[in-house]
Parts: structure tokens; C-alpha cells; sequence
């Protein structure tokens, strides 16, 4: 414990002093934001024109306005998530490895486990943080909202989004302990984060086996109960496992490493 | 404290480390002496846990090096050859962290990193980014990190490579007053350095171990002939006639020197007999012009070059990463 504790600590350190943590923050933070902006200002209108036609035809079609804001809103931000994390991760182990300090940890008193650990909650912890000002906006929301916000449905939403980031974390820092290079880390972490969102696409309509094996394997179609407020275990157990599978992998990329130095 | 058996490192067809034996006994230093590409590196990387033997033991305050891996990390510091730094961190705040990994415990942290920052003379910098040190001061960091959880045995790769003169005084001095407290293994392809810091030296050549001494056994175990130049003006087949009858004489090499009539004459003997007399009175008799004639004794670095330049597979079968 005490070592996840220390390499946890000084990865945190470490995304704080470097540019990179803020630029992709802050730019995550401007998409969503202009997102947020788009996605209600055309809900407004809607309802208003719904309004409009309600009292023109009698039948009042009710509009739950925040509901839907917040639905639309969990669904562009986990896009967003799969293009903006692999500048988070890209560099978690291909870094270490360049600098050399690869060498250090591993011939530290530390278990490969520890070391993918530590790493991989800060890494988590980054997306967190970034994650958490997104809040601000539905506070916001909630004091003008009429209806009221469903905050079980926002609830559910940032635990998806949390699950969706843990899984994503885990492939990008597997994808980075592969590498030497950042750049070559970066760039396909990207590629298959893409592929996973066009995968998602690709799908929506047929129905055959393959298409309902690749469905059930689609990483954002999971999340889409997510954000509608319902909280399946199914689902919960699929990031989990998913999120398992690359710490695993990664541990045994750290381990293979040992036996393939030349 | 160290103990070495029938190591052997092969990468594929590639054998990188060949059948190494040695031991190294607490406090001593020992120098890992051997042309780039030797193996030196590989044996250390050994050494640490980083990389698993193909076959062979090799133990650490009796823990074996791959089967307690754990045991003998927490016993050891390793220095590699680019010290393992992370640039963004300031030089405190690094040697805390390394402490913290090597699994000191909290409370004696401070006084550990203090401790290691005196003895490398960081005091001074503590509160410094380590990107803004200078390649001494990064090479010192790279030191006090391998000492700071006071391991028994302090492994160091190429220590001073890459330092101007005065630095590499520093650290040598750094690393003698090191001895003692830890056992030390330190790797050079330099022989001054092996010659000045080390208690004993293991000369390593294309993976296999081709002497262990101290460095003055060495020189004069090694010394199988004592070798004397002469300058000479005359005729090479007359001069040649002359040497070779003369008793004692073992090899005998006579190259002209370039725009002039003067020849070198290098003159080899069993090692204890003294022919500079004889070669003078011989050169002389035959009415030769002898301009100068000097005994020369053998250099660690010409025992170096002996052992590691003799005939065998070309280099490029053993250049493996070092």
C-alpha cells in the first residue's frame, strides 16, 4: 500500500507541473462548455415551439427539458472523453521508459502491481478533477430549472462517466507501457479509442450475431443506460471487468518487459 | 556480501555475459573494467533484479538475486548509466520519493534524504528543479539516490562518464568515502579510474571474465616480459643479427621511422632479467648509432588492451547492448 502510495503521489506531482494536464483540462472544459450551451439553447427552443403548438392544439405535450439537457449532455461528454484521454495517458509509461526511471522503479523494492496501481489511480484521479467542474454547470441549472433537475439521472450519468473513464484509463495506460514513444502511444491510444466510437456507430441498426456480439462488446453503447438514470449491475460489472483486464495486461506488459530487454 | 557463480546472459544467439564467477567481500570496492559492449552492464542490470539471468546464481547479502528479488532491492542502490531522473521534480522532493519506493519509513525519511544530500554535497540545491542541474550535479543526484536508503551494496554504472575533470575528482572522491559503510561495484571503461578508486578489478571481455586482482597484482602478475625501446641508426638486417643472438631475448620488432635512417627497435624479455646493458654494448660493437634506449614497464592500460585485443570472434558477434 505504501508503495501505490508513493508512486501515486509523485505521478500527481508530476501532472501538475506539466503543461499537459491544463491544456487538456482546459480544453475539455471549453468543449463541454460550449456543448452545454448548444444542447440547451435548442432544448429552449424546442420546448417553446412544444409550448406554442400545445396551446394552439390543446394536447399539452410535456417537456421535460433539464432531463433531456442532462441526457444529451452525458452523451457528448463521454465522446468527448474517448478523443481527449489519450493525451492523459499517453505518456504514463512510454515517459518513464524513455527517461529511463523505468529502471529505477523496477529495481526498487516495488511489486510491478504497485506500480500499475499507483499510476493508475492517479490517472484517475486526473480525470476526476477534470470531471468535477462539469458539476458547476447542472448546479447552476438547478436553480433556474422548472422542472427540477432529476438527479438520479445525474447521478447515474457521472458514475457512467466515471466507470467509462476507468476502463478508458486502463487501455490508455496499457497501450502507453507498450512504447518508448509518446507520440506512438498517443496516436494509438487514439486510433483504438475511435475505433471503439465507431464500432458503436456501425452497429446501431442491424441485427445479426456478430452485430449483437459487437454490440454487447461496444464500449459507449453501455453507457447509454448510464445516462438515462438507470444504474444496471450488468453494466457496472462490464467496466469493472473491463477496467480489470487492463491493469492486468498492463502488469504483464511491465513484467514482459524483463524478459524482452535486448 | 556479493557471489557470483556461472552467470550467463545470452540474447538469442547472442551471449552477452559468458559463465562469470566472482565474489565481493563487505566494504570492498570492486571495478568492473571492460572495453563498451562488454557485458558490464548486463552483469549489473543482473545484479539489481532488472534483468533474469539465462542461467547461473548470483546472491546479495546471501539472498538470491532472482528467487528473493524483493530482499535484495531493499539491500541494494543502482546507479545506471543515465541516472534515472525526473526532470520536474526538485532534488528533495526526488530523493524523498526514492526513499519513500525503497520502502524507508516515514519518519526516517527526512533524515535519510538529509543525510545523502550531505554526503553528495546537495545541501545547497535541495530546492532545485533537477532539469536545471548541470550534468555534475545530475550525476551527484543520481549518486545520493542510490544511497539514500543507506543499502549494503551500491552498484554504479559508468559513474563518471560524461563529467569534466574536476567533477569526476568529486565523484571518485564521493564513491571512496563511500566504501566501507557499503560494499560498491562500479563499472569504467576507464583505467585510471578502475586503478584509483577500486580495491580489486574484474576485467571483462566480449561477456567473459579475463582477470580478477587488485590493480598492482595485476600489473605485475600480468607483466609476463619486461620491454625495452631503443632508437637506432643502421642497417635493419645487421641490427636484427646483432639482437637475436644476443641470450634472453624473447621478441625482437624493428620498424623503420618515417623521412629518416632511424629505425624503433622494441626488445621483449622474461620478466626479472635486465638486457639494456647488453643491447648498448651489442648496438654499439657492431658500429651502430644508438640515439636512445629506455626499459618500459607495462600499464594497467597495456594489460587492458593485451587482454581484451587478442584474437577471437570479431567484436560485432558480442556487441550487444551494454
Amino acid at each position: 500500500m505504501k508503495g501505490i502510495i508513493a508512486v501515486y503521489r509523485r505521478e500527481m506531482g508530476s501532472y501538475f507541473v506539466s503543461p499537459i494536464a491544463y491544456i487538456v483540462i482546459g480544453l475539455f472544459l471549453v468543449v463541454c462548455g460550449l456543448f452545454n450551451y448548444l444542447i440547451l439553447t435548442s432544448l429552449i427552443e424546442q420546448s417553446v415551439t412544444a409550448q406554442m403548438r400545445s396551446m394552439q392544439f390543446g394536447a399539452p405535450p410535456a417537456m421535460d427539458v433539464p432531463g433531456l439537457a442532462i441526457q444529451n449532455f452525458m452523451g457528448v461528454v463521454s465522446s468527448i472523453i474517448l478523443f481527449l484521454l489519450p493525451m492523459l495517458t499517453m505518456g504514463i509509461y512510454a515517459e518513464e521508459r524513455k527517461r529511463g526511471t523505468m529502471e529505477l522503479l523496477m529495481t526498487s523494492p516495488l511489486t510491478e502491481f504497485q506500480i500499475v496501481l499507483g499510476k493508475y489511480f492517479a490517472a484517475l484521479t486526473l480525470f476526476v478533477v477534470m470531471l468535477a467542474p462539469t458539476l458547476i454547470y447542472q448546479i447552476i441549472m438547478s436553480r433556474y430549472a422548472e422542472p427540477g433537475i432529476p438527479w438520479g439521472v445525474l447521478w447515474s450519468g457521472y458514475l457512467g462517466l466515471l466507470l467509462l473513464g476507468g476502463v478508458l484509463v486502463a487501455l490508455g495506460t496499457f497501450i502507453s507501457s507498450l512504447t518508448e514513444s509518446q507520440i506512438i502511444a498517443g496516436v494509438a491510444t487514439f486510433a483504438v479509442f475511435l475505433l471503439l466510437w465507431v464500432l458503436d456507430f456501425g452497429v446501431k441498426d442491424s441485427s445479426s450475431t456478430w452485430s449483437d456480439i459487437v454490440q454487447y462488446l461496444s464500449i459507449l453503447r453501455h453507457y447509454n443506460d448510464f445516462s438515462r438514470g438507470v444504474i444496471d449491475t450488468a453494466n457496472v460489472i462490464f467496466y469493472l471487468s473491463l477496467a480489470a483486464v487492463g491493469i492486468f495486461l498492463t502488469q504483464r506488459s511491465l513484467d514482459s518487459m524483463r524478459w524482452r530487454r535486448a | 556480501m556479493i557471489e557470483v557463480s556461472h552467470l550467463t546472459k545470452s540474447y538469442g544467439k547472442n551471449v552477452a555475459v559468458n559463465d562469470i564467477s566472482f565474489d565481493v567481500s563487505k566494504g570492498e570496492i570492486l571495478g568492473f573494467l571492460g572495453p563498451n559492449g562488454a557485458g558490464k552492464t548486463t552483469t549489473m542490470r543482473i545484479l539489481t533484479g532488472y534483468l533474469p539471468a539465462t542461467s547461473g546464481r548470483a546472491r546479495i547479502a546471501g539472498f538470491d538475486v532472482f528467487e528473493q528479488s524483493m530482499e535484495v532491492r531493499r539491500r541494494i542502490g543502482y546507479l545506471p548509466e543515465n541516472p534515472p531522473l525526473y526532470p520536474d521534480m526538485d532534488v528533495q522532493a526526488y530523493l524523498e520519493f526514492v526513499a519513500r519506493i525503497k520502502g524507508i519509513s516515514g519518519s526516517d525519511i527526512a533524515s535519510r534524504v538529509d543525510h545523502a544530500m550531505e554526503m553528495t554535497n546537495l545541501k545547497d540545491h535541495r530546492a532545485a528543479l533537477i532539469k536545471r542541474l548541470s550534468r555534475g550535479y545530475k550525476q551527484r543526484v543520481g549518486i545520493a539516490q542510490a544511497v539514500v536508503h543507506n543499502p549494503d551494496v551500491v552498484i554504479l554504472d559508468e559513474p563518471t562518464v560524461g563529467l569534466d575533470p574536476k567533477q569526476i575528482i568529486e565523484v571518485r572522491k564521493l564513491i571512496k568515502g563511500l566504501a566501507g559503510e557499503h560494499t560498491i561495484i562500479l563499472s569504467t571503461h576507464i583505467l585510471p579510474e578502475a586503478s584509483q578508486t577500486c580495491d580489486r578489478v574484474v576485467i571483462i571481455n566480449r561477456g567473459k571474465i579475463a582477470a580478477v586482482d587488485t590493480p598492482e597484482n595485476l600489473t605485475t602478475q600480468l607483466k609476463g616480459s619486461e620491454r625495452v625501446h631503443l632508437e637506432v641508426r643502421g642497417e635493419p638486417e645487421a641490427l636484427r643479427d646483432t639482437i637475436e643472438q644476443i641470450e634472453g631475448v624473447m621478441k625482437l620488432d624493428i620498424e623503420p621511422i618515417d623521412d629518416s635512417d632511424n629505425l624503433k627497435v622494441t626488445v621483449e624479455s622474461e620478466s626479472g632479467t635486465d638486457l639494456r646493458g647488453k643491447l648498448a654494448a651489442a648496438v654499439v660493437g657492431k658500429g651502430m648509432e644508438l640515439l636512445e634506449l629506455k626499459a618500459v614497464s607495462l600499464s594497467l592500460e597495456d594489460i587492458f588492451l593485451q587482454l581484451t585485443t587478442e584474437e577471437g570472434p570479431s567484436p560485432k558477434e558480442v556487441a550487444v547492448s551494454a
